[in-house]
């Protein structure tokens, strides 16, 4: 029998008797970055394929929530740093080796991204706006005639953001749960998923919400493949991540994840829109609102589970 | 660093030495002991480790700093500058070793082998009180140094090394 305790005493606040440092701002923050990246993803996928008559929700109407998004979750960000007046120090260095430098980074680059994007499109919103001053017509027109480059920067920045929100979590080793570079894909499809699921609330086109139906359905599809894989790894590894995967797998956040997450983010949402795809009447909120929930849910579950694994010690 | 486990009582005296050293806030601590006690009674046997911020030479937290506040200093030590650090976390979710605290006035702190102590020549604060000089510090790139002639003679371990972050705190076991 072994038996290790600290005799001295410890009680760092955040860290003992597990680590606890991070709450719902980073889980937050990760759900809403996620989503933005998936409805700029899709924003500009399919502007860039000339469809944006067609998907006029997903290409002009749902990518406004995306600095709305950005802006809340910037803000949740802000309110996670312990140090807040040196927040500015993020952006007087570019750390390559960090996964939170390029994450600053990125949002530098995708929030005016977003911002310039909802512009273009916002007289589809409020068919009388006028934009006053003569610099703000000449900006937008400017942006108007390099749109098409600005839908490819938007295109892969809105990926390494879906990606990035998985990679942080990935990047370290000293919580096993969180040490798969699965995170990374994983969140973006989770991020996706939520993306198709609020042009599927906005649109009010049958041809686009059943396209986007699909892609959820394919993106869930996804998710699921990826998860299992997730789990086939940590069984297939060492001890330390045999033992973080437990937490899922009987452990204290079994019933959350499999319940929350993988039952009513995606396996029931997806029942449910197949049913729709199939000519069944079921009210669009009622999917849209669970994979949402799943969406949210998977980042807080894993933030909280990761810090709870840990290595033999 | 080097610490013999088989000569630490666990008395903690480096705990206190640490925390009056460096102002170390209440209800906070920069180093602890560990107690490992192994079979069952009668059959015992304790393992005693003063353990502190391993240093390491490929210190995750000084990877996944978003500012680069968490540096190696020259020899290798590794620091926190305060007015760089942001407070975002990832270093203290980096750590294998749970070595870093959000020091109340919100930047990341940690143990620094009492640097400015070592910089005057004198040894790091909880190795001077010591009541069994159970810790050697010194450079571990000179080869005469107290610290590398005990590791060329004794058996050591480090912990956790199979976390890749390459400690350098031996325990002489």
């Amino acid at each position: 029998m072994r038996e290790e305790i600290i005799v001295s005493g410890r009680n760092n606040p955040l860290i003992d008797p597990q680590l606890h440092v991070w709450h719902w701002e980073i889980p937050t923050y990760l759900f809403l970055g996620g989503l933005a990246a998936g409805v700029m993803f899709f924003a500009a996928l399919y502007y860039l394929r000339g469809r944006e008559n067609d998907y006029r929700t997903a290409v002009k109407l749902a990518p406004m929530i995306a600095p709305i998004a950005l802006a809340l979750g910037l803000i949740a960000l802000f309110l996670d740093l312990h140090h807040k007046l040196y927040f500015w120090r993020l952006y007087t260095t570019i750390r390559l080796e960090s996964p939170m430098s390029w994450g600053a980074w990125t949002l530098m680059i995708v929030t005016p991204v977003s911002i310039i994007w909802s512009a273009l499109h916002i007289k589809e919103l409020f068919p009388n706006w006028d934009w006053k001053f003569d610099f703000a017509k000449e900006l937008i027109g400017f942006f108007e005639k390099n749109k098409k480059v600005l839908a490819w920067i938007m295109l892969i920045s809105s990926a390494i953001l879906g990606i990035y929100t998985g990679i942080l979590f990935s990047a370290f080793n000293a919580r096993p749960l969180w040490n798969t570079s699965i995170m990374g894909p994983l969140f973006l499809a989770s991020g996706l998923s939520a993306g198709s699921a609020v042009v599927i609330w906005m649109s009010k086109n049958h041809a686009e919400r059943k396209r986007f139906a699909q892609l959820d359905l394919m993106i869930i599809g996804i998710e699921l493949f990826l998860i299992i894989h997730m789990f086939m790894g940590f069984l297939a590894s060492t001890q330390v991540q045999i033992d973080a995967v437990n937490l899922f797998l009987g452990g204290p956040y079994t019933a959350s994840f499999w319940g929350f997450v993988v039952i009513l983010g995606m396996i029931v949402p997806a029942i449910l829109e197949g049913l729709e795809l199939k000519g069944y009447k079921i009210p669009v909120a009622i999917p849209v609102v669970l994979v949402l929930f799943g969406s949210v849910m998977l980042r807080f579950i894993i933030s909280n589970a990761g810090q709870a694994s840990r290595w033999l010690y | 660093m080097a610490i013999d486990t088989k000569k630490c009582v666990g008395c903690s005296d480096c705990v206190v030495a640490c925390q009056t050293e460096n102002d170390v806030p209440i209800g906070h601590c920069r180093d602890w002991v560990v107690e490992v006690m192994d079979g069952t009674y009668p059959q015992l046997e304790i393992e005693l480790r003063s353990e502190r911020c391993n240093h390491c030479k490929n210190s995750p937290c000084v990877r996944c700093c978003p500012t680069g506040a968490s540096h190696y200093s020259d020899g290798g030590i590794v620091l926190v500058t305060k007015n760089e650090c942001i407070g975002c976390s990832a270093c203290i979710t980096s750590c294998p070793y749970d070595a870093r605290y959000v020091h109340p006035d919100g930047y990341v702190d940690k143990c620094t082998f009492c640097l400015h102590r070592v910089k005057k020549g004198m040894q790091p604060a909880c190795v001077a009180v010591c009541p069994t000089k159970c810790m050697y510090f010194g450079d571990l790139d000179d080869p005469g140094s107290e610290v590398s002639e005990v590791l060329k003679k004794r058996k050591y371990k480090t912990l956790i090394p199979e976390a890749g972050t390459k400690p350098q705190l031996y325990f002489l076991i």
